[in-house]
């Protein structure tokens, strides 16, 4: 268990992270969300000690991390791949670590195994891939068979097995009762692995929600029309009751209803449809929808001139109402 | 897919204290078995890091080419040309100095990276999370280096010293003082240079910019004195000569390039004393300063 409370780190002017209060529970996966810039591998940072807070308490089953006697017995933490001496074998890395905890030397040979580099054992650890450097990583936050575990951003550079792999190798450590906590920009990936969301933006708690219920609200399906006889349409489907939005590109938008119906009722009254399509909102949009006014580093389109595009308003009411809790 | 082990039963580790019943945080027990963390091991694993990179073999094998190559290349050279009675009173063991002065920029590099070079590959922040104790960081890699160093240098010191010995018929039998001095003493004089470029490679952070202040430190005392030619400046001078590490090294054969300045064991309690303020302000920058 992870208990951040009230955390907050400034860098000169700029809040890197900015009063955060949440657990992290065991047993479950718990994913940590934001845009690039939010202040994940910050507050990851302070977990470790690494980084002192401006104000404000981690505390690891209740102790500071550098109170804990074990550490890597303790916490085993993914931060990034490249944090390895580059001339070092893999075995050799992983033994050093190993001895600054008591950890037995076998226990090298067995991580090394279960991330799949025995055969690169003795290689030197700037030969390899981003892939193999993250393998080398995920080996030594296993090392010593920890309770609580810490991936930073775990999937970059893995190919689609190795995700596959990592994937699965999260949920039967959480499976196990372990607390694992696992950073990401990626909603579609932390879809699929994590029971637990906390998402900030700007180094602000934006959700702490399950998985579950974050899906519950956010997956919204609808029915998009697009008709050249848009004012009698909607005519037509407020008579028969059904509740329309406009959306921002001309089209019609349907919550919750059946395309068969209003096909149908079209037909009845004899309105030419250009698209009758059901519609199904992903969640990468939904957290695009609750970090938008977050994003530190935003894309800019060619023309630089333009206001900066509101989201539209048939838009806005289903993704702002959910992290009220 | 694998999983890392099979899920072992939560009685295979009772000595996991907050895994006992009742506690507040239920969780996965490991079955490895716990150790309370100590100096011990993070020396070892420092030991570890030392001797399993390639710049570690790179420094050292050419200080001991260095040393060794030119201190038996002088003694021959000296041997074969000196003429009769020449060396008379003289210290046999001195003529190592040479290879030694060229030979302690390796120390000094090796010293740098054992800390700076973890900053420049992230290795730093691996070690901090394993290690939380940044001071206990600090004194193994001290200790590691400053026995690889000593042993290192003492060895090549001591080979020359001996060549010397034997080589030169002509020079004075050196005294239990001089032989103690000679190998011991400096020995321990370039562990201590090395030592202090560990610490200044922790507190700069940076490969190239620490070996630059050590190797600064090490040669401009002595060309900066060349160059004072006014004679306001001759205390100035004459200071920067007596103090100037290579004189010091000469201290060590009883034959300064000047009278006054260090002398006996003077560059021994200096170096110390100097490597000891700079290891605490490093532990109180490591304290302050985030990874």
């Amino acid at each position: 268990m992870i208990e951040l409370e009230g955390l907050t780190k400034r860098y000169g002017e700029k809040l890197a992270v900015n009063n955060l209060t949440c657990t992290v529970r065991p047993g479950m996966v718990t994913g940590f969300l934001g845009p690039n810039g939010a202040g994940k591998s910050t507050t990851m940072r302070m977990m470790l000690g690494l980084d002192r807070p401006t104000a404000g308490d981690v505390r690891i089953d209740g102790k500071h991390y550098d109170h804990l006697k074990d550490p890597l017995t303790y916490i085993g933490a993914l931060l990034d791949a490249k944090a390895m001496h580059g001339g070092r074998s893999a075995f050799n890395h992983l033994l050093c670590l190993a001895q600054s905890n008591g950890i037995p030397k076998r226990r090298v040979a067995e991580v090394l195994d279960t991330v799949g580099l025995t055969a690169v054992a003795k290689k030197k650890a700037k030969g390899f891939s981003l892939g193999m450097g993250q393998r080398l990583g995920i080996a030594g936050a296993l090392l010593g068979d920890p309770r609580i575990l810490m991936f930073d951003e775990p999937v970059n550079g893995l190919d689609p097995e190795g995700i596959h792999w990592i994937r699965n190798l999260m949920k039967s450590l959480a499976a196990q009762g372990r607390t694992v906590f696992v950073s990401s920009h990626l909603m579609s990936e932390m879809a699929l692995t994590a029971d637990h969301l906390v998402v900030i933006g700007q180094g602000r708690l934006l959700a702490d929600t399950s998985m579950s219920d974050f899906i519950e609200r956010n997956s919204r399906s609808y029915i998009r029309i697009r008709s050249p006889q848009r004012e009698r349409l909607l005519d037509v489907l407020h008579e028969a009751g059904v509740t329309v939005v406009e959306s921002g590109s001309g089209a019609l938008e349907v919550d919750g209803g059946k395309p068969e119906q209003i096909g149908e009722l079209a037909a009845q009254h004899q309105i030419v449809l250009h698209e009758l399509s059901p519609q199904q909102a992903s969640l990468e949009e939904a957290f695009m929808q609750l970090t938008a006014e977050s994003v530190e580093y935003h894309a800019h389109a060619d023309t630089p001139h333009e206001p900066p595009q509101e989201p539209s308003p048939a838009r806005q009411h289903w993704g702002d109402g959910w992290n009220r809790s | 897919m694998s999983t890392p082990q099979p899920p072992m039963p939560q009685t295979a580790a009772p000595d996991w204290q907050a895994a006992a019943p009742g506690s507040p945080y239920p969780t996965y027990t490991s079955p490895i078995p716990v150790v309370r963390t100590h100096l011990g091991h993070a020396i070892s694993s420092e030991w570890t890091k030392i001797r399993s990179v390639r710049s570690t073999m790179w420094t050292l094998g050419v200080f001991v080419l260095l040393v060794v190559g030119i201190g038996l290349a002088t003694a021959a050279l000296v041997a074969a040309n000196q003429a009769e009675d020449s060396l008379t009173g003289q210290n046999p063991l001195s003529f190592g100095v040479f290879g030694l002065l060229l030979g302690s920029m390796c120390i000094i590099t090796l010293g740098v990276l054992t800390t700076a070079s973890e900053y420049g590959t992230g290795m730093i922040r691996t070690t901090m999370t394993a290690c939380p104790s940044r001071a206990r960081v600090l004194t193994a890699k001290a200790i590691v280096f400053f026995a690889v160093a000593f042993t290192v240098t003492f060895a090549s010191v001591l080979l020359v010293a001996l060549a010397d010995v034997a080589m030169l018929k002509g020079a004075k039998d050196p005294s239990g003082g001089d032989w103690l001095k000679g190998t011991f003493g400096i020995s321990f004089y370039i562990a201590l240079l090395g030592l202090l470029s560990l610490v200044v490679g922790s507190i700069i952070r940076h490969s190239a910019g620490a070996v630059t202040i050590m190797i600064g430190l090490v040669l401009a005392p002595l060309v900066i004195a060349l160059f004072m030619f006014s004679s306001a400046l001759e205390k100035v001078r004459q200071a920067l000569f007596d103090y100037s590490i290579p004189n010091q090294l000469g201290a060590f054969y009883s034959n300064s390039l000047s009278d006054t300045g260090p002398t006996g064991w003077d560059p021994v309690w200096i170096a110390l004393g100097v490597t000891a303020v700079a290891f605490a302000g490093a532990v109180a920058l490591l304290q302050k300063r985030d990874v």
